[in-house]
Parts: C-alpha cells; sequence; structure tokens
C-alpha cells in the first residue's frame, strides 16, 4: 500500500536518509525505532510530503504521492509536538478540519474525542491547553476521519497512564480492521504491545526490517526492548 | 499488497471540473480561517482606525478635496507598503503551525499558500477599502478619488505579494522580515533617490522616456504617478510632466501601467507559491 523506493534527504551537509527502500501493508503495525536523529521523523514528514526527498519515490496505493495530495485522505497523522493555532478554541478546531473534509464520505470516528472529554474544554484556546491536553487533541484529529493508514509520531509520550492506555486500546482495535500504523517511539513496552513489525534506522540506514517473532528469535531475547538493545550495542561497536 | 474491503477506498478518477470546483473551494476555506485568525488580531482594526481618522481629518483640515487628496496619498504612498509587508511577513511566520496542520490534510500546498494570501489580502484590501475609500467617495466621489482607492487595493495587494516572497526566501523570521523592510525602504525612498540621482547625472541627455520606463520598475512610483496625473499636479513637473500627462494619460498608458501592477502581484505571488511548494515544513 505504502512503497518506498531509494529516497535520500539532505539537510545541508547531513544526510538524514541514505537509501530508505521499504514497503508497507495493511494489517501491519510498523514500530520505527532508532537512537535520536536516526531519520525517523524525516521519513514520516516525507510520507506526507511535508519534506521532498531529493531522490527517489514514494508511492501510495500504487500512484507517486507527489502527483497529487489527495492521497493525505487516507493518512491519519499525529505528530510529536502538535502545534496548533493559538487563537483557536478546541471546538473550532475540530470544526475546522470537518469543515476543510467535507465532501469526504466517511463516517467521522468521534470515539476518542468522548473517551478524553474532549467537549468539556472546547471553549478553552489551543494556547492554554497543556502538552498532554494537546497530544489528545492530535490523536482524536488523527482517528477522525477514520483513515486507513495511521502515522503516529511518539503517541504516548506526554499522556498520563489512563490516557496512554486509552490510546494503545485505540489502536489495537483499530490494527484489527486491517489498517496499516507507522508508531515512532522509545517505550519499547508501548510497542511490543502494539507491533508487528520492526523498522531500525540509524543515521538515516534502514539497519532491519523484519516481524517482531523473527526479531526476538534472531537475537535469542524474548522482550522487544532487550533485543533492542543488544542491536544497538552491536551498532555501536561496529 | 492486497486491498481489503474493510476500508473502503474512494475512486480516485472523478471528473475534471469538479475537481476544479473542489479545489478552489478548499482555498477559499482556508482563506475564510485566515481572516477569522487576522480579526481575532486586531492589528488589522487598528490599520483600519488608523487610516479612517487620518483620511476624515485631511478631508476635514482642508477645504478643497484634491488638496486633501494629495496629503493622504502621500500617506499611504508610505504607510500603505510598510503595514502590508511587515503585517503579512509576520503573519506568514506565525501561520506556520496552522499550515503544518494543514499540509498533514488531503490539501495541496498551492491551496494552501494562496488561502493564506487571499486571507491576508482581503483583509488588508477592506481594511483600506473602509478606513480610505468611503471617505474619499463620500468627500470626493469623482474619477480621482476612485483611481485613490483602486490604486491602495493595488498596491496592497502588490505588497503582500512582494512581503510572501520575501517569508518564503527563509526560514528566519527576523531576516524574512528585514527582507520585508527592505523591499518597502527601497521601493518608497530609496528608488527615487537612486532616479533622481540618475537624472542629475545625466542632465544633458533626453530622460523622458527613461524615467517613464524606471516608473514601471516601482508599483509605489506607479501609483504615484497615476495619481498624481489625477490631481492636475503633472502641469508642475514641466516638460517631463506634460510628457507623462501625455503618456500615462492615454488609454494605452493607463492600460499599460494597471497590467504593470498586475504584473507585481502576479509575478512574486507565483515565484513565492512555486518555492513553497518545494520547502520542507
Amino acid at each position: 500500500m505504502l512503497h518506498i523506493q531509494q529516497i535520500n534527504k539532505t539537510f545541508g551537509k547531513l544526510e538524514v536518509l541514505k537509501n530508505i527502500d521499504v514497503r508497507f501493508g495493511q494489517g501491519q503495525a510498523v514500530a520505527i525505532i532508532g537512537p535520536n536523529g536516526s531519520g525517523k521523523t524525516t521519513l514520516i514528514k516525507s510520507i506526507l510530503g511535508m519534506v521532498v526527498p531529493e531522490r527517489g519515490v514514494i508511492s501510495f496505493a500504487g500512484k507517486p504521492i507527489s502527483i497529487d495530495a489527495q492521497y493525505r485522505r487516507h493518512i491519519g497523522y499525529m505528530p510529536q509536538i502538535g502545534r496548533y493555532p493559538d487563537n483557536m478554541q478546541v471546538g473550532q478546531l475540530f470544526d475546522m478540519m470537518r469543515d476543510l473534509r467535507n465532501g469526504d464520505t466517511v463516517t467521522t470516528d468521534e470515539e476518542l474525542i468522548h473517551a478524553y472529554r474532549l467537549p468539556d474544554i472546547y471553549q478553552k484556546s489551543m494556547r492554554t491547553l497543556s502538552g498532554g491536553t494537546r497530544q489528545k487533541v492530535s490523536a482524536a484529529l488523527a482517528f477522525l476521519f477514520n483513515p486507513p493508514v495511521m502515522i503516529l509520531d511518539e503517541p504516548t509520550a506526554g499522556l498520563d497512564p489512563l490516557s496512554a492506555e486509552i490510546l494503545k486500546d485505540k489502536i489495537q482495535r483499530e490494527k484489527e480492521r486491517d489498517k496499516l500504523f507507522l508508531i515512532t517511539s522509545h517505550i519499547m513496552s508501548d510497542l511490543e504491545e502494539l507491533a508487528t513489525d520492526v523498522m531500525y534506522l540509524a543515521e538515516g540506514r534502514l539497519v532491519f526490517f523484519k516481524t517482531l517473532e523473527a526479531l526476538k528469535t534472531e537475537t535469542g531475547e524474548a522482550r522487544l526492548g532487550k533485543a533492542i538493545a543488544k542491536i544497538m550495542e552491536q551498532e555501536g561497536r561496529s | 499488497m492486497k486491498i481489503s474491503t474493510a476500508i473502503e477506498f474512494p475512486q480516485t478518477v472523478v471528473s475534471l471540473p469538479a475537481e476544479t470546483v473542489r479545489a478552489h473551494q478548499k482555498m477559499l476555506k482556508i482563506a475564510k480561517y485566515v481572516v477569522y485568525d487576522i480579526l481575532r488580531n486586531r492589528f488589522v482594526l487598528a490599520y483600519l482606525a488608523f487610516l479612517l481618522v487620518v483620511s476624515m481629518s485631511f478631508f476635514n483640515l482642508e477645504s478643497d478635496p484634491a488638496k486633501g487628496m494629495m496629503s493622504l496619498l502621500n500617506i499611504i504612498l508610505i504607510v500603505l507598503p510598510l503595514v502590508s509587508t511587515v503585517f503579512a511577513t509576520i503573519h506568514l511566520y506565525n501561520s506556520y503551525e496552522f499550515m503544518e496542520l494543514l499540509l498533514a490534510q488531503p490539501l495541496k500546498r498551492s491551496d494552501i499558500f494562496l488561502g493564506q494570501y487571499l486571507g491576508m489580502a482581503v483583509s488588508l484590501c477592506i481594511a483600506f477599502g473602509i478606513g480610505v475609500g468611503v471617505p474619499v467617495l463620500l468627500y470626493d466621489g469623482s474619477v480621482r478619488g476612485l483611481t485613490l482607492v483602486i490604486c491602495g487595493l493595488l498596491l496592497t495587494l502588490a505588497f503582500v505579494s512582494l512581503a510572501f516572497l520575501a517569508a518564503v526566501l527563509s526560514r528566519d523570521k527576523a531576516r524574512g522580515i528585514g527582507l520585508a523592510l527592505l523591499l518597502w525602504f527601497f521601493c518608497t525612498i530609496l528608488y527615487d533617490g537612486i532616479v533622481l540621482m540618475g537624472m542629475f547625472a545625466f542632465s544633458d541627455y533626453p530622460l523622458e522616456k527613461a524615467i517613464m520606463a524606471l516608473a514601471f520598475l516601482n508599483p509605489v512610483d506607479l501609483s504615484r504617478i497615476a495619481m498624481l496625473l489625477q490631481l492636475d499636479a503633472a502641469a508642475l513637473m514641466g516638460y517631463t510632466g506634460a510628457l507623462f500627462q501625455h503618456f500615462f494619460g492615454s488609454a494605452t498608458g493607463m492600460g499599460l501601467s494597471f497590467a504593470a501592477m498586475l504584473l507585481w502581484i502576479a509575478g512574486p505571488l507565483w515565484l513565492a507559491v512555486r518555492i513553497f511548494g518545494k520547502k520542507d515544513i
């Protein structure tokens, strides 16, 4: 469904993505793991068309994404740090997003809006929200239009334990509906619960992309955290 | 990968006219939210009030509306480009959050950018329309009044274009605003100085045609000339003034200056859209 072919991206002299070549399909929940600055967010932003790679093609459902923006209709994105117009109220933000998307014939999914009791804070302006509450708004917005592909950049960072559980629960259920999830996180226990596949990036290179099971068997570790730690150590040594 | 039936992919093949209409609707919607945001900011309201006070007082102080118009013109030619460039640049930088949000949606980059432009242009034009347009048409509803209003509106559009270009050229806010200010300074003050110096240096040569051509390179000068001719002040400018009157007063001259103004609006905007289309957010 999502095919990334040989993409390269540099910021000035820094090579952020080096020949990344992967293919994601429906029903997969891919954990994108890598040290800070390994290119995870740049990869995500490339898929969303916010960052334009120098070389390579990204195609969605067989069509290169550079052709038109309509493919983003099928992607829900939860950014690492949700930045919203300061002067806007929470309710106005949701109204605006619905207004901008009307004409789409999808039924909206307001489960998270209610689970996080967002209607209670509809009158508050975005500027006054705490980091965690912003994250809740971001999560609710990402799921709102029921897209078949979800891209979540550090979804549980900043959420309180209860809210994080609500989100993970939601991801789990949506995963069973044959959606594709791309999730970055530094919290290995979260990823272990959610992921079917693991993609490891280091310094802009794709180190490996394999199923969670295969990774565990190869490293001989029962837990993802241990397995990744082992690989990071090996990486560091080589 | 197999696409399951559980999730429905809408047909991507849509007839072209419907697609175009929808694209424009999206742009207009974005513009609408930009206008909301600008109105909440109150700066534009202050600008409107300032223009209203200035124009009312000029018309009330001068018994002859033509004189009032002349004074008003001088203020407008300085203040309007300044406010348009600085406010538009700052606002675009402050809208990066908003644009980030929109970029993750199925919206074209050009629509997002043009929506921003439209929202900004409409807000500033409304402020000018009420602040200057209404008093001018009230005190002097003649062709010259109308010329002043049209010149002001075109000038606003041109400077918002230039400001947006300055803002996409640099990621750094301070540099972007600096560039916008430089543009303003160049167009309103420096350019005339350079032209004047050229005139002194080459005063032995017939320069009228060259001066006329140079006017096209500066939107502020274009507006000033169009206005001065309406105010019959050209008679004070000797031979050059007569030549200006002859050229800019003619239908061809008016058409050409109008076309040049449109070029000043569309050119920088087109360039800015192109740069924004390839920018990393």
